[in-house]
C-alpha cells in the first residue's frame, strides 16, 4: 500500500509530571500503512507521548489530530473506539480471569445481556492462532509466562479494529521466535494499511521493521527521518547527543569457585519440569549470561537460587557452605541478591522513598544495635543511598523522592542498588536490560563489570544474544529446563547458542 | 515525631524538586501561578494536619458549648475513655499498616480481664493448695496471655495463611466465648486482694497517679513513644511498610515477611491485653463481655489518623490523635445531650468524611507536584 496519509498528528505536546517536564512542546506524524518508530533512552517522553495518543494521560498543553481534527480523549476506551489501540509496556492484564475473559474485557460479546461464552471462545481462538499462541482461551492468564502474557496483550487489541495501533517495547519480554510472529503481524498489519507506531530499544529489530524514524532526547524530538536513509550509528547519535562507547568486556582474574549447583530441579504446577537436574559451577570474579527462550527456565533458575521456590530438589553451594533448604532472608545474609525481572510486581516498594527501597534488604546494616533491638541510623543510611546514587549514576532529584517518581531505568538502578548494598558474593540479575534504554544499559553492563572485578560471581538472564554475549565470561544456555550448554566466551558462537537454545534440536 | 508524620506524606519533599536541565515550564505566567501554588500548598499543609485540626475543632467547640467539659473531673473523665481506644489502636495500627486487620482486640480485652480477674480472686488451684499471684506477676501473666493470643491471630495468617479478616474475626468469637467460658458468664468481683496473700493493689493499676495524671495516660504515652520509634526508627518498623506497600518485593528482598507479621499481631494482642487490664482494674470487676465492639473503634481512630486500610501508609500517632478525637466527640456529644441515636449517625459521618478528606489530600497533592 502506498498510501501514507497522516492519520494522527501531535502539534505541540506539552506534559508535566511531579517535579518533570516529561515532553516541551513534541510534534509527531503518524502515517498510514507504515511502520512509525519511536526512539529514545529512558525519560525521553516516549511513554508519556504514547499514554497522551492513546487516551491513558492527557496533555498539559498542544493538541492531537485524528484525520484532521482535534479530539480530547477522556480515557483508553474512547481512543480505542477513534480507532487508536495501544500494547501497553507494563502489562495491563488480569491475573485471575482466563486468557479469554482477559481478550474481551470490556468488550463483551453478550446475548440477551449474558456473555455469549462460545462465540467468545472461537474468536479467542482465532486470535490467538494469529499470535501464535496454542493455549485453551479458558487457561488462567497468571498460568502464562510474561512473554506469553504479552502477546495475549497483542491478541487482545488485535481484536479491535484499530486504524493505529500503538506498540510499546513489544518484544522486551519476547523470544526470539515470539519475536518472529510479531513482525508477521506487523506486516499484516501495513498491508491492511494500519498505522503502526512502535517503540523500542532494539535498534536492529527498529532498522528491520520501521519505516519512519523519530527521536526523542529529554523531551524533545531531536531527528525524524525515513529508516531506509539512517543507520545504527545515527539512532545512538541522536539519542544520547554524541555517540557513546557502550561497554567493553575485559578478561578478568578469576578466583576459587563460588557457586556450584547440582542437579537442581523444579517442578511446576502442572508436574513437568520447569528446571531438570541443571548444574555448572561459577568461580569468583565470573560473569555468566543465562540465555534461554521463554519458559526455558531462566526465571525459575535464579528464584530457585535465591530460596523462593520451597519444592525444588538439588544442592547449591555458595563460598563452600551447602544452602540447604534454606529460604530468601537466610540466603540473602549468605551472599546471594536477586534483581528480579518485574521490577513493578517484585522489586520495588511502590510507596516508598528511593532511600528506603535502596536499604530494604541491606537495613541492618546501617543500624545501631540496642539493647531491645536495631535502631536505624539515617545518617549511616542515607550515607549509603547517596554512594550507591553517584556510582551507578541513578537521576533522582533527592533520595527522599518516592520511587515512582523516577523513569524506569533509573528505577532498575534503585532495584540494582539494593541488591549491592547486601554486599553479596554471588549476583543474580534477570532480565537487567528489559524496558531499559542504550544508555542505561550500558550503564547496567559496566555496573555488572565493576562488581565482577571486586571479585563477585554475576549470573544474568537475557533473551537477546547479542547481551548474552556482552560481558559474559561464560554462556550457559537453557532449553526446556534443562541446561543444554555450557560455553566459554571464546567458543559461545550465535549459531552454537541459537542451536542449543532450541528445544528438540539435534 | 517529624520524622514519624514525614512518613505519613511520603511526598512531602516534592517541593524542592527541579525541572531536569533547567528547562522552564512553557506553561502559565509564573507569578499569576505562584500565589495560586502557594494557596495550594497551604491547603495542602492544613490538609496533612487535619487529624490536629479536627482535634482543635471538637475540643473547642465543646468547651465553648458545654459548661463543665474543661473541668478537672471531666478531663480526667474523658482521659480514661482515650486511653482504652489510644492502645488498641497503637497495636491496630501496626497491624494496619501490613495490610492486615485484627478484629479479635475486643474479645482479648475482656479476656485478659477476666485472665486478671480470676487470678487475684480465685488464684491459681494447685492439688488442693492456692497459688495467688502479686500484682505485678499478674500482670505480666495476662500480658503474655494477650501476646500468646495475638501469636494465634499471626500465626493463621502467616503459617495458615489465612486471611486476616477471617482469622480474626474467628479469633473474635473463639476468644469471647473463653471468655464467657471462664466463669460460666458470670464477672469476677472483688478485685481488691488480700494483703495476707500478698496480692492487694490492682486499683492502682487503673487508678493511681503520677504528678496527678493517672497511670493509664502514662501507659499511653510510653506506648505511642514505643511504637512510633518502632515504626520510624527500627528496622522492623521499616519492614512493616514495606510489606504494606508491595508485599511480592519484601519478599524478594529478604526480608523475614512472616516474623513481622507475627510481630504485629503480638504486638496487637498485648496491647489489647494492656487495655483489659486497666479497664478491669477501673471497675474492679472483670465482666467478659467488656471490649465489645472496641475493635470497631479502634480501627476507626486509626482510619481517621491517615493510616491506609491497603497498608504502607500512616503513622502511630496520627491513630493516637484519631483516638482521641473519637472519645472526645463521643463524650462530647454524651454531655451536650445528643441522643445516642444521632450520635452513631455522627460518628459514621466523621469516620466516612475522613476517608473522603484523605482521597482529596491524595488528588491535591499530586496537582500540586505537577504545579511545580
Amino acid at each position: 500500500m502506498n498510501d501514507d496519509s497522516v492519520v494522527v498528528e501531535a502539534q505541540g505536546l506539552v506534559k508535566r509530571y511531579p517535579g518533570t517536564i516529561a515532553l516541551k512542546g513534541v510534534d509527531f506524524e503518524v502515517r498510514a500503512g507504515r511502520v512509525n518508530v519511536l526512539i529514545g533512552e529512558n525519560g525521553a517522553g516516549k511513554s508519556t507521548l504514547m499514554k497522551l495518543l492513546a487516551g491513558a494521560e492527557r496533555p498539559t498543553l498542544g493538541r492531537i489530530l485524528v484525520e484532521g481534527r482535534e479530539v480530547s480523549f477522556a480515557n483508553v476506551r474512547e481512543a480505542e473506539r477513534a480507532g487508536i489501540g495501544i500494547i501497553f509496556q507494563e502489562l495491563n492484564l488480569f491475573p485471575d480471569l482466563s486468557v479469554c475473559e482477559n481478550l474481551f474485557i470490556g468488550a463483551e460479546r453478550c446475548r440477551l445481556g449474558v456473555i455469549d461464552q462460545r462465540s467468545q471462545h472461537e474468536e479467542a481462538r482465532r486470535l490467538l492462532s494469529r499470535v501464535g499462541l496454542a493455549l485453551d482461551p479458558a487457561t488462567p492468564l497468571g498460568d502464562l509466562y510474561v512473554g506469553q502474557q504479552q502477546l495475549v496483550e497483542i491478541a487482545r487489541v488485535l481484536g479491535k479494529q484499530v486504524k493505529v495501533l500503538i506498540m510499546d517495547e513489544p518484544t522486551s519480554a519476547l523470544s526470539q521466535h515470539e519475536v518472529e510472529i510479531l513482525f508477521g503481524i506487523i506486516a499484516a498489519l501495513k498491508r491492511e494499511g494500519v498505522a503502526v507506531i512502535y517503540i523500542s530499544h532494539r535498534l536492529e529489530e527498529i532498522i528491520r521493521v520501521g519505516d519512519h524514524i523519530t527521536v526523542l532526547r529529554n523531551g524533545e524530538v531531536v531527528g525524524v527521518d525515513e529508516v531506509c536513509n539512517i543507520d545504527v550509528p545515527w539512532i545512538v547519535a541522536k539519542m544520547v547527543g554524541a555517540a557513546r562507547k557502550a561497554f567493553d568486556y575485559r578478561p578478568r582474574e578469576l578466583g576459587e569457585e563460588a557457586l556450584r549447583v547440582e542437579s537442581l530441579s523444579l517442578k511446576k504446577p502442572n508436574g513437568t519440569l520447569a528446571l531438570d537436574a541443571v548444574g555448572f559451577s561459577a568461580r569468583r570474579g565470573e560473569i555468566l549470561g543465562i540465555y534461554g527462550l521463554m519458559g526455558a527456565g531462566r526465571t525459575e533458575l535464579l528464584e530457585t537460587l535465591l530460596g523462593l521456590h520451597a519444592s525444588a530438589r538439588g544442592r547449591i553451594v555458595v563460598d563452600g557452605r551447602e544452602l540447604g533448604r534454606s529460604r530468601a532472608a537466610r540466603r540473602i545474609e549468605r551472599g546471594i541478591a536477586l534483581v528480579p525481572e518485574d521490577r513493578q510486581l517484585s522489586g520495588m516498594v511502590q510507596s516508598m522513598s528511593v532511600a528506603e527501597n535502596m536499604t530494604l534488604s541491606s537495613l541492618v546494616r546501617w543500624c545501631l544495635r540496642w539493647p531491645g533491638g536495631r535502631v536505624v541510623r539515617p545518617g549511616r543510611e542515607r550515607e549509603a543511598c547517596r554512594r550507591m546514587v553517584e556510582r551507578l549514576g541513578i537521576k533522582t532529584a533527592d533520595i527522599d523522592e518516592p520511587i515512582t517518581s523516577l523513569s524506569g531505568g533509573n528505577m532498575q538502578k534503585v532495584v540494582i542498588a539494593k541488591a549491592l548494598l547486601t554486599e553479596p558474593s554471588v549476583l543474580l540479575l534477570d532480565e537487567p536490560t528489559r524496558g531499559v534504554d542504550v544508555g542505561a544499559k550500558a550503564e547496567i553492563y559496566r555496573a555488572m563489570l565493576a562488581v565482577a572485578e571486586r571479585g563477585v560471581t554475576v549470573l544474568y538472564t537475557t533473551s537477546e544474544l547479542d547481551e548474552a554475549l556482552a560481558v559474559a565470561d561464560r554462556v550457559l544456555v537453557l532449553s526446556s529446563g534443562r541446561l543444554s550448554a555450557d560455553l566459554p566466551r571464546d567458543r559461545a558462537d550465535r549459531d552454537e547458542i541459537v542451536r542449543k537454545s532450541t528445544p528438540f534440536a539435534a | 515525631m517529624s520524622h514519624i508524620s514525614s512518613r505519613h506524606v511520603p511526598h512531602a519533599t516534592a517541593t524542592r524538586v527541579e525541572p531536569p536541565h533547567g528547562a522552564e515550564p512553557t506553561a502559565a505566567p509564573g507569578t499569576l501561578l505562584g500565589s495560586r501554588k502557594g494557596q495550594l500548598k497551604l491547603l495542602l499543609r492544613i490538609l496533612k494536619l487535619r487529624i490536629f485540626v479536627a482535634l482543635a475543632v471538637v475540643l473547642l467547640y465543646f468547651s465553648l458549648t458545654t459548661g463543665n467539659f474543661l473541668s478537672t473531673a471531666n478531663l480526667l473523665i474523658m482521659a480514661q475513655h482515650i486511653t482504652v481506644i489510644a492502645i488498641l489502636s497503637i497495636g491496630m495500627t501496626l497491624v494496619i499498616l501490613t495490610g492486615g486487620i485484627d478484629l479479635s482486640v475486643g474479645s482479648v480485652v475482656g479476656f485478659s480481664g477476666m485472665v486478671a480477674g480470676f487470678l487475684i480472686s480465685r488464684g491459681i488451684p494447685i492439688g488442693d493448695q492456692v497459688l495467688f499471684l502479686n500484682v505485678f506477676e499478674v500482670v505480666v501473666v495476662t500480658c503474655l496471655v494477650g501476646l500468646a493470643i495475638g501469636m494465634i491471630n499471626g500465626a493463621l495468617v502467616t503459617w495458615l495463611n489465612v486471611a486476616p479478616f477471617i482469622a480474626t474475626l474467628g479469633m473474635l468469637y473463639v476468644v469471647r466465648g473463653a471468655a464467657l467460658l471462664f466463669n460460666d458468664g458470670a464477672t469476677f468481683s472483688e478485685l481488691g486482694g488480700h494483703a495476707e496473700f500478698g496480692n492487694t493493689g490492682f486499683a492502682l493499676l487503673g487508678g493511681g497517679t503520677l504528678f496527678g495524671i493517672g497511670y493509664p495516660v502514662w501507659l499511653l504515652v510510653a506506648m505511642t513513644v514505643l511504637a512510633a520509634a518502632i515504626a520510624a526508627r527500627t528496622p522492623i518498623g521499616r519492614y512493616i511498610y514495606a510489606i504494606g506497600g508491595n508485599e511480592r518485593a519484601a519478599l524478594f528482598s529478604g526480608l523475614k515477611v512472616k516474623k513481622v507479621k507475627l510481630f504485629v499481631y503480638a504486638f496487637s494482642g498485648f496491647c489489647a491485653a494492656l487495655v483489659g487490664l486497666v479497664v478491669t482494674s477501673q471497675l474492679q470487676t472483670a465482666h467478659p463481655m467488656t471490649g465489645n465492639t472496641y475493635e470497631l473503634m479502634a480501627i476507626a481512630a486509626v482510619v481517621l489518623g491517615g493510616t491506609a486500610l491497603s497498608g504502607g501508609r500512616g503513622t502511630v500517632i496520627g491513630s493516637v490523635i484519631g483516638a482521641c478525637v473519637i472519645s472526645i466527640l463521643n463524650d462530647g456529644m454524651v454531655m451536650s445531650g445528643v441522643s445516642s441515636f444521632w450520635q452513631m449517625v455522627i460518628m459514621g459521618l466523621v469516620i466516612i468524611l475522613a476517608v473522603v478528606i484523605d482521597q482529596l489530600q491524595q488528588r491535591l497533592q499530586k496537582k500540586v507536584m505537577v504545579a511545580l
